[in-house]
């Protein structure tokens, strides 16, 4: 499987070869958010090649649609950081409002909608003039933030709230919401764009809501053997393009749950670092990214056969992840 | 678990107001005939005279425990406006020796029917026996007694701090954790100081500690010029691994870190302290509402202000869920087992049906450090480790709460 195997120079071996080692040209990316550090590993080797510090208390990261650019949330200088992935050098700030701590990316790239948890708003940047579309009131503590496929609803997640705000980005307001279980943290839309899920990490759950209707339609529960319910703390969460899975971080559980998206049972859980936060899928959708905050490492998990492949070191409180592929 | 619908309710509030609180052409929201419901809470504090002996370098602040309840005021309005519930507070200060019981009654005439208190058990405990309260539900915010609880235990009352039994099995489970089971304990001579005492003997028994030592603090001299010869001569004890101290208004407890007899910690009422909240906690979003608190009060949150804000929240979180303003309706929801919080300590808080008091995970804090959150690792319980913590179903004193079984 490895591109070292194809010595023999000819176009279609070396296609193969690009073909076949795909992950090794990915790069992952991993906010130390008390380090003040980006740390960069090497999807080849899972080493870690380099460190970079970055602003203060870098939280959420998410790669731009070209995959030239990182946003970084340096939530205690109150700004995004647009880090360049080629010369990496922060190239501009954008404007976040007070203490942005996640954010999403519109399908078109150019509107990114950010939680401001300190403020109760969530700000929407123009990412081409930089300058500030527009701001929403939310509820308390807003956090976790996505876009839907069709660049319809911007949705937000307020953590003492326990809302989903519904944000018509056409609009630009808040029109509906929908109550979850307490303290939601993170929120993602399925590929299609017909559901929304939801963690709730007091709460214990995951809610999956209907986009159409905004109606919760499920709560998928979780119960590890020997680990109290109330340490079962779901915070990151990822789908697969495909549908098939649901990977829940469950915080100071220290597992990934892997959900069926279609029949919303939990078929596994896979044992990761402490305090897991966090996950990124790499685009090939076959490895899946964890942060471990309390431990400072990284686990890599192989999506087909649901294995903890690897545990990769990085700094203190390792917080986003973003796979470049 | 669906979008929100209006509550039914009120509707003593004005056009004028409804229309201020609706949020613009929102679909799915509500309509126009839906009216906003206003949930008045009560606010009684009566702050103790500190008796003169007592030197404490914090002065605390004269709106501590009033800015933690205004604090969840103005988030139980956030998250209101989606709902079209609004949240008001009504405070009242009561002095020392004034008279609670009329300012319970003015409260409950303006009709709030939840009444946070803020005051010693003493008070708390003739409110709740008032007939004006029988209908109301009061929030016991900040006394730790345990009587309370226990043999004064009331339909009409919860409690949002923990008790003193609480508090020692915190601080107990971790000593006896670290392998520090020998306890020298050294009480003061107030009446609630022998209460904490109590709760430490109990949490010794729990746990598997031994108090191997015990004396009483008597001296009614101010300690701070005399404290350097006093306390090394008062703390001569046979081998002991902590000195556990019960003095709750602090009058002699800060002046025996590195003055006893051995190098010992001090632990209880002083040194390394359980508490609901510390300024450095920061963990599971704790670091929020810090600096949320900071903005509007200028000024760190006490455990005092954070008692006051989880009981308003207590409040304004079962509107939410319960999606009413209807006090009735509010107030069997807390009560039930369907009601849960998120209090920015790890572990979501409910109520205990038998005595009414929040089960909460409870902090060990030093001066400028958080050492550790209990319940510890390993204190098992059947239902949930924060039982481990106070008084369990079984051991209860209460008698006029029924036996719900969570």
């Amino acid at each position: 499987m490895t591109a070292a195997r194809f010595t023999g120079i000819s176009l279609a071996a070396l296609i193969a070869a690009t073909l076949a080692s795909a992950a090794s040209a990915q790069t992952i990316y991993v906010s130390n958010e008390k380090d003040n550090t980006l740390s960069v590993i090497d999807g080849k080797t899972m080493a870690v090649t380099d460190t970079i510090k970055v602003g203060k208390r870098p939280r959420g990261i998410t790669l731009s649609r070209d995959g030239t650019q990182l946003f970084i949330c340096a939530s205690d200088d109150h700004t995004v950081q647009v880090f360049d992935l080629a010369s990496k050098t922060v190239v501009h700030n954008l404007p976040s409002g007070e203490d942005p701590e996640q954010f999403a990316l519109s399908p078109d790239g150019k509107s990114l909608i950010i939680a401001n948890e300190d403020s109760n708003i969530v700000t929407v940047v123009d990412v081409p003039t930089r300058k500030v579309a527009f701001q929403v009131d939310v509820g308390v503590e807003p956090e976790g933030m996505d876009v839907s496929p069709d660049g319809r609803w911007g949705v937000n997640t307020s953590e003492t709230t326990s809302m989903v705000h519904w944000i018509d980005m056409e609009k630009r307001a808040v029109v509906d919401n929908t109550l979850v279980g307490p303290r939601p943290r993170y929120a993602q839309f399925t590929k299609d764009g017909s559901q929304l899920w939801v963690s709730s990490e007091i709460g214990g759950t995951v809610s999956v809501i209907d986009t159409a209707t905004r109606q919760v339609k499920k709560v998928v529960d979780f119960h590890i053997k020997g680990v109290a319910k109330d340490r079962i703390q779901p915070v990151g969460a990822k789908l697969t393009d495909d549908g098939r899975y649901a990977f829940v971080a469950l915080g100071p559980a220290n597992h990934v749950a892997v959900v069926d998206a279609k029949t919303f049972e939990v078929k596994d859980y896979l044992l990761v670092g402490r305090r897991v936060w966090h996950l990124a899928l790499t685009p090939d959708q076959k490895m899946l990214y964890t942060t471990n905050g309390v431990s400072g490492d990284v686990s890599v998990i192989d999506v087909d056969s649901l294995k903890v492949t690897k545990t990769v070191k990085v700094g203190r409180y390792p917080w986003g992840v973003a796979v470049k592929g | 678990m669906t979008k929100l619908r209006l509550p039914r309710l009120l509707n003593s509030v004005s056009l004028a107001a409804l229309g201020a609180l609706l949020l613009a052409g929102a679909p799915g929201v509500g309509t126009a005939a839906d009216a906003v419901g206003e949930i008045r809470i009560g606010f009684l504090s009566q702050t103790p005279e500190p008796p003169p002996s007592v030197a404490n370098p914090d002065e605390p602040a004269a709106d501590d425990g009033l800015a933690g309840a205004s604090l969840a005021i103005a988030d139980n309005n956030t998250t209101g406006k989606f709902l079209k519930q609004s949240f008001v507070l009504d405070s009242v200060e009561v002095p020392p020796d004034g008279d609670a019981a009329a300012a319970l009654r003015e409260l409950a005439g303006r009709g709030d029917r939840f009444v946070v208190v803020d005051a010693p058990g003493a008070t708390v405990e003739a409110l709740s026996k008032l007939p004006e309260a029988r209908t109301l539900l009061l929030l016991n915010a900040t006394a730790p007694d345990d009587a309370l609880r226990g043999s004064a235990c009331a339909a009409n009352l919860i409690h949002v701090a923990p008790s003193r039994a609480m508090l020692a099995d915190a601080l107990g489970q971790y000593l006896v954790k670290k392998r520090w089971p020998r306890w020298f304990l050294v009480t003061g001579r107030r009446p609630e100081d022998k209460l904490y005492a109590d709760a430490v003997r109990r949490a010794a028994k729990r746990f598997g500690a031994q108090i191997v030592a015990e004396k009483d603090w008597t001296a009614e001299s101010d300690v701070n010029r005399t404290a350097e010869s006093e306390i090394p001569v008062f703390t001569q004890a046979k081998a002991y691994d902590v000195l556990v101290v019960a003095d709750e208004v602090g009058e002699f407890g800060d002046y025996l870190s590195y003055r006893t007899a051995d190098p010992r910690p001090v632990a209880g009422t002083q040194g390394l302290v359980p508490t609901v909240w510390h300024r450095t906690h920061e963990q599971w979003g704790a670091a929020q509402l810090q600096s949320r608190f900071k903005a509007a009060a200028k000024r760190p949150m006490t455990a005092r202000d954070h008692n006051d804000w989880t009981a308003v929240r207590v409040i304004g979180e079962a509107a939410a869920r319960a999606r009413t303003a209807d006090p009735d309706r509010l107030i069997a929801f807390i009560q039930s087992l369907d009601f849960t919080m998120s209090a920015f300590r790890g572990a979501p808080l409910s109520l205990r049906p038998w005595d009414g008091q929040l089960r909460q995970p409870v902090l060990l804090a030093a001066d400028r450090s958080l050492v550790s959150v209990s319940p510890q690792e390993g204190f098992l319980h059947p239902r949930t480790e924060l039982d481990s913590l106070g008084y369990d179903q079984p051991e209860t004193l209460c008698k006029t709460r029924g036996k719900t079984t969570p």
